[in-house]
């Protein structure tokens, strides 16, 4: 029996009996899902994080307790002060954002459409994804002052560069069986588009979006932190001058909980229209 | 089975002189073809023999051959320094089912189809294929046989009159294989259409071909008419002539087997 002998030639410390039973195969794929565990993780870290203060072990001027950064939080939030910044800061974001996903899907429909589009472009867009955003920060104040508009300017580059990057890589990344499969069926240039063309780039776009959310995010933290006078950066960078530790921390959590709440609502939606992939990862 | 004399006047297809050469090497060398109207013919050749280029030119889907013209709505245009007189509805069913992973099976098949009763249509090649129930489903929830079948309904919504098939059971199992092949036989009596079917089975093509045309060396080698009744078991001792000739045509002999 050749598969018997391949068997204990592989595994040559295996015992001569185990040979001749069926050898289960080793499982490589990771599993059955079990129900909410991406909160396993952030739960264990706040258990960890209690324990360590309720036994005194951390020191509460670097890390106050969570109870402390609870009350601050509601304090903050009851004064006033926290809603207004965390609205000023949510409509930078969702400014920016927007912009960054119109500019990215259109330069992106016209890039991977079109050959001339794509020669001007293509090019463009990877010099200026060479080029660091953050570092736009200077040039940007100079061009556009010190307001709105130049923080809602870097956040929509922040988030336009991945998702032209990936929706257009998914565009011109179509299947050519399927561009002969439309060529034979007679579809329009339109349909094409639209039918097979669209639906078929929507996975890289959605690779795309989770990206430019999270990017949003990210450059919101840096301008604030710099060139502000409100928002929640600008609130931890002030509680920063004053050794407040708790109020650095609500504005992390704040941070956290919106960026796990956008991250989210990408993850739904894209689970609703993408949902004929779950018969390949089910 | 004596076809109408009106179909035997007026082929479907009437190809003169198409070449067609890859960097220097040429394939497809002068090819003369006519198919009449309404019938099924297969084509055999090894593979790499050129017979799936002769059908990608017919299907106007070479972009390489010279004098392409608007794909499947002329009726006479010159190809590859030839001439090629086709019907105006032409389908293809290629070797994979080919079918939109993000579109039901439904629409799927609807995929091109024009018209207010396109969906009805759609529904009823569907219940022709044996998928009625299904229309609902993913691409990825049929198992391949099943993926084949909708891509012969999406041909059938296109009412063709010329089916281009490109080896379409080459990756199904045996038996699979041998059920769609009584499918494509019934599908073809009812519709008519003219079936161009490439292959490298020898035996698919002698229980499905009322003609079989064998490529060689980019030149149709042996044109060999299959003259006996459908259905055609594959047990046929009578069909073992035309297997020998056809195995002959393709270069296998006796001590090859």
């Amino acid at each position: 029996m050749t598969a018997t002998t391949h068997t204990t030639a592989a595994a040559p410390l295996a015992p001569v009996e185990e040979a001749h039973q069926v050898r289960r195969r080793r499982r490589l794929a990771p599993g059955r899902r079990l129900p909410a565990t991406r909160l396993v993780g952030p739960v264990v870290v706040l258990v960890l994080w209690i324990a360590a203060s309720a036994a005194g072990l951390l020191d509460p001027g670097a890390i106050p307790a969570p109870w402390t950064v609870l009350e601050t939080g509601t304090r903050l939030w009851t004064d006033g002060t926290l809603p207004d910044d965390i609205l000023t800061s949510l409509q930078r974001a969702a400014s920016g954002f927007v912009i960054g996903l119109t500019v990215g899907i259109l330069l992106a429909l016209v890039s991977g459409l079109t050959r001339t589009g794509e020669a001007l472009i293509d090019g463009t867009v990877n010099l200026n994804r060479a080029i660091p955003t953050l570092g736009l920060i200077p040039l940007f104040i100079l061009w556009l002052g010190i307001g709105e508009t130049f923080k809602i300017a870097i956040i929509a580059i922040v988030v336009y560069i991945p998702i032209y990057l990936n929706t257009h890589a998914a565009l011109s990344g179509i299947d050519s069986r399927f561009v002969e499969l439309a060529e034979v069926q007679g579809l329009s240039k339109l349909r094409f588009i639209r039918e097979v063309v669209i639906p078929g780039a929507l996975p890289g776009f959605f690779v795309g979006l989770r990206l430019g959310v999270t990017g949003s995010w990210l450059g919101l933290v840096v301008l604030e932190q710099i060139n502000a006078t409100s928002g929640l950066g600008y609130m931890m960078f002030q509680a920063q001058n004053y050794g407040q530790t708790d109020v650095i921390l609500v504005g992390l959590v704040v941070y956290g909980v919106f960026g796990l709440i956008s991250d989210s609502a990408v993850r739904i939606i894209e689970r609703r229209v993408l949902s004929w992939r779950r018969t390949l990862s089910s | 089975m004596a076809p109408h004399t009106e179909q035997l006047t007026r082929p479907a297809v009437q190809l003169r002189g198409l070449t067609r050469s890859f960097d220097g090497r040429t394939v497809l060398d002068g090819i003369d073809l006519d198919l009449p109207a309404g019938q099924l013919t297969a084509l055999l050749g090894h593979s790499g023999s050129g017979k799936s280029t002769l059908l990608r030119a017919i299907a106007g889907l070479d972009h390489g051959v010279t004098g392409w013209g608007s794909p499947l709505l002329e009726r006479s245009r010159e190809l590859g320094g030839g001439q090629l007189t086709a019907p105006e509805r032409v389908s293809v069913v290629f070797q994979d089912s080919r079918l939109l992973p993000w579109r039901r099976v439904l629409d799927n098949v609807l995929l091109g189809a024009e018209g207010k009763d396109a969906g009805r249509r759609g529904r009823a090649a569907l219940e022709e294929v044996g998928l009625k129930g299904r229309e609902r489903a993913w691409p990825g929830e049929l198992s391949g046989g099943e993926a084949q079948r909708a891509a012969l309904a999406r041909s059938l919504v296109q009412q063709p009159e010329l089916l281009l098939a490109d080896e379409p059971f080459g990756a199904l199992d045996a038996l699979t294989r041998i059920r769609m092949h009584g499918l494509l036989r019934e599908l073809w009596e009812r519709h008519r259409p003219s079936v161009l079917l490439v292959t490298h089975d020898v035996d698919e093509a002698i229980v499905l071909a009322d003609r079989v045309l064998v490529l060689d060396q980019g030149r149709i080698g042996l044109d060999l008419a299959i003259d006996r009744p459908h259905p055609r078991s594959y047990r046929d001792p009578l069909l073992g002539e035309y297997r020998e000739r056809l195995l002959a045509a393709l270069g296998v002999t006796e001590d090859h087997r």
